[in-house]
């Protein structure tokens, strides 16, 4: 009796405990078809439209009515492969230099015991607070003369780069994992003689391999996602990311919207690849994510 | 955290008593500890290069900002201190009023209905089953796809003559054609509506971890006792999904307030400011006129609504939590 009842509320609704069992698989079907072409059908229109020679703006197609590359030509003529470029340099940049910051900063937090340690958790933590948006005015100032130094990155890509370089949400997560290592692992090779760095390098860091990849996905997300920030580093249009730069690439007298679709499918493209490939640490990121924020 | 300081404390007692007799009896022990411990630079070392980008890249501007709206900027020419000038300024500003007001239906209109559709898929799409997993992962492409390339896509859709993609689907059902992002009466709805698109999703993945933290046992008694099934999702469900429902309100009304991308890329505020936003206005303020005073004003005022914003909802979170 009980092995009966808990399998039939394997969910709330009770799918599977219906008298009729037949119809609300139906039912189920059904919505969920319709979810994944309420969900889908948008991003589907922007590969089908991508490669569809269709200069008319009012026609989009789920089908390429005229399969062609023509699009990509004319996105080509307007720079689109620079912008990506410029959107990938930005992505692998800050990406790399995010997870190595994230992986010291959370080493000392949560292997070592030393003074100020509240603080500094206190100060990332007030960083998450702080809005990257509400900065982005005296941001684009700064960036514009770097304090001490007096170097301007504006219009360069390090620009973008290093703002992004440093994000509390990562340090956090790294933090929490790092926290549950045990021990005795650390000891036993610190009474082999093992260096600091040596500790940090081969014994804590090929533990980390799945926050890694939690941190890597949302940092990737993250970066590409931004929008404000690299249009305001950015001197001249030539500077603008991908994202930014759909902006400028809106029509073309020839290809119509075909140009914009072009531009929206390769910036589309990269965020796919990397969910796709790393959708599991995803999922778990965002529920201990926001359950830790 | 306690167990953090009452160990540096003992190392402190240590050391501080070294020159006694008690502590030179367990040379050996002291040593080992020392060891462990490490030199007290070393942890600083590791946080250094966080430190460096958070001081240079969030913290200077923030103070720049306070200072800032403090002064009217005159680039070239010297700035000069106005005191809170500026803020009075933005908070007479009818495009300033405007824009707030926009800013707080499009957050509530966003978050309300993100969790709202994100709860009804949540329902629709919990279980094991590999087909479901399947179209999990299907419906929950908008969240990753950048928020730029959504705006662009819909801004096509949204095309308001009767030929237009949305307009052809509507019609179908015999409605439309609208004009969406086009018209002042709906511009602002269309808005919150690709918003609630993106968003609902995510809000499904998180409720869906809370729909698999519930205790089936609960479902059980609830059927065993009669109840319908709104019943048991209203009386057992909802209750249960309380914590997820805080969080996800509390991330999606902060998201909701410095809303920026969508807004400046589907409509640029327009037309005639009707979905012009906080974000927005300060970006106009800033960039279009040239007034870093007031825009640096426009953005701490923001912060702190956001920050009065998440220190209450803790500040509930913990007395629900104390009771």
């Amino acid at each position: 009796m009980s092995t009966v009842n808990s399998s039939r509320f394997d969910s709330a609704i009770g799918w599977s405990a219906r008298p009729d069992a037949w119809v609300s698989k139906g039912i189920r079907f059904l919505f969920s078809a319709l979810a994944v072409i309420l969900f889908c059908g948008p991003l589907l229109v922007i590969f089908s439209g991508a490669f569809d020679h269709n200069p008319d703006p009012t026609k989009l197609s789920v089908i390429p009515a005229n399969p062609s590359l023509i699009n990509f030509q004319v996105a080509a003529e307007n720079q689109i492969w620079h912008y990506l470029m410029n959107s990938l340099i930005i992505a692998g940049g800050a990406l790399l230099l995010q997870l190595s910051v994230s992986v010291f900063a959370a080493y000392a937090l949560a292997r070592k015991k030393f003074r100020g340690q509240a603080i500094a958790l206190l100060v990332i933590l007030a960083t998450m607070m702080l809005p990257e948006e509400v900065i982005a005015i005296p941001l684009s100032l700064v960036i514009g003369d770097l304090p001490l130094v007096h170097v301007s990155l504006k219009g360069t890509l390090l620009g973008v780069i290093l703002p992004l370089g440093a994000w509390g949400f990562s340090i956090f997560v790294m933090t929490e994992f790092m926290k549950e290592i045990p021990n005795e692992l650390e000891e036993a090779a610190k009474v082999d003689g093992a260096g600091e760095l040596r500790l940090f390098a081969q014994i804590i860091l090929p533990l980390c391999k799945p926050a890694l990849g939690v941190i890597a996905v949302f940092g990737f997300n993250m970066i590409w996602e931004q929008y404000l920030l690299p249009l305001i580093v950015a001197a001249d249009p030539s500077d603008y990311t991908l994202t930014v730069a759909l902006l400028a690439l809106r029509s073309d007298d020839m290809v119509g919207t075909g140009i914009v679709l072009a531009g929206a499918l390769l910036a589309l493209v990269p965020s796919l690849v990397v969910y796709l490939s790393l959708q599991k640490s995803f999922l778990r990121g965002i529920t201990t994510g926001a359950i830790k924020g | 955290m306690t167990a953090v300081r009452s160990l540096g404390d003992t190392r402190d007692v240590g050391s501080t008593a070294s020159g006694g007799g008690a502590v030179e009896t367990h040379p050996v022990r002291r040593r080992r500890r020392r060891r462990l411990t490490g030199a007290t630079y070393v942890p600083w070392l590791f946080l250094l290069p966080a430190a460096l980008i958070f001081l240079v890249f969030k913290f200077i501007p923030m103070a720049e900002g306070i200072r800032l709206s403090l002064f009217e900027v005159r680039p070239f020419l010297g700035d000069i201190f106005v005191g809170f000038k500026n803020y009075a300024t933005i908070l007479q500003d009818e495009k300033f009023l405007t824009a707030s007001w926009h800013t707080l239906v499009l957050a509530g209109g966003q978050t309300v209905g993100a969790m709202v559709i994100g709860f009804f898929l949540a329902l629709l799409l919990e279980g094991h089953t590999k087909s479901l997993w399947f179209v999990r992962s299907a419906v929950f492409l908008p969240v990753v796809a950048a928020t730029a390339v959504i705006g662009e896509i819909w801004r096509l859709f949204f095309y308001p003559a009767p030929e237009g993609f949305l307009n052809e689907l509507i019609s179908w059902v015999g409605l439309g054609p609208w004009e969406y992002i086009h018209s002042t009466d709906t511009s602002l709805v269309s808005v919150m509506f690709v918003g609630i698109w993106k968003h609902a999703p995510y809000d499904m993945v998180l409720i869906l971890a809370g729909l698999a933290g519930i205790d089936r046992q609960q479902y059980e008694a609830a059927a065993i006792d009669g109840a319908s099934t709104p019943q048991r999702i209203w009386n057992v469900t909802l209750p249960a999904l309380r914590p997820v429902i805080t969080i996800l309100l509390t991330l999606a009304a902060i998201r909701g307030l410095r809303v920026f991308t969508e807004v400046y890329v589907l409509t640029g505020g327009g037309p005639a400011g009707s979905t012009d936003v906080w974000m927005t206005r300060v970006y106009t303020t800033a960039f279009e006129q040239s007034e870093a005073g007031l825009a640096s004003a426009g953005s701490v005022l923001l912060f702190l609504v956001t920050l009065i914003l998440t220190v209450s909802v803790q500040w509930y979170r913990r007395r629900r939590e104390a009771r």
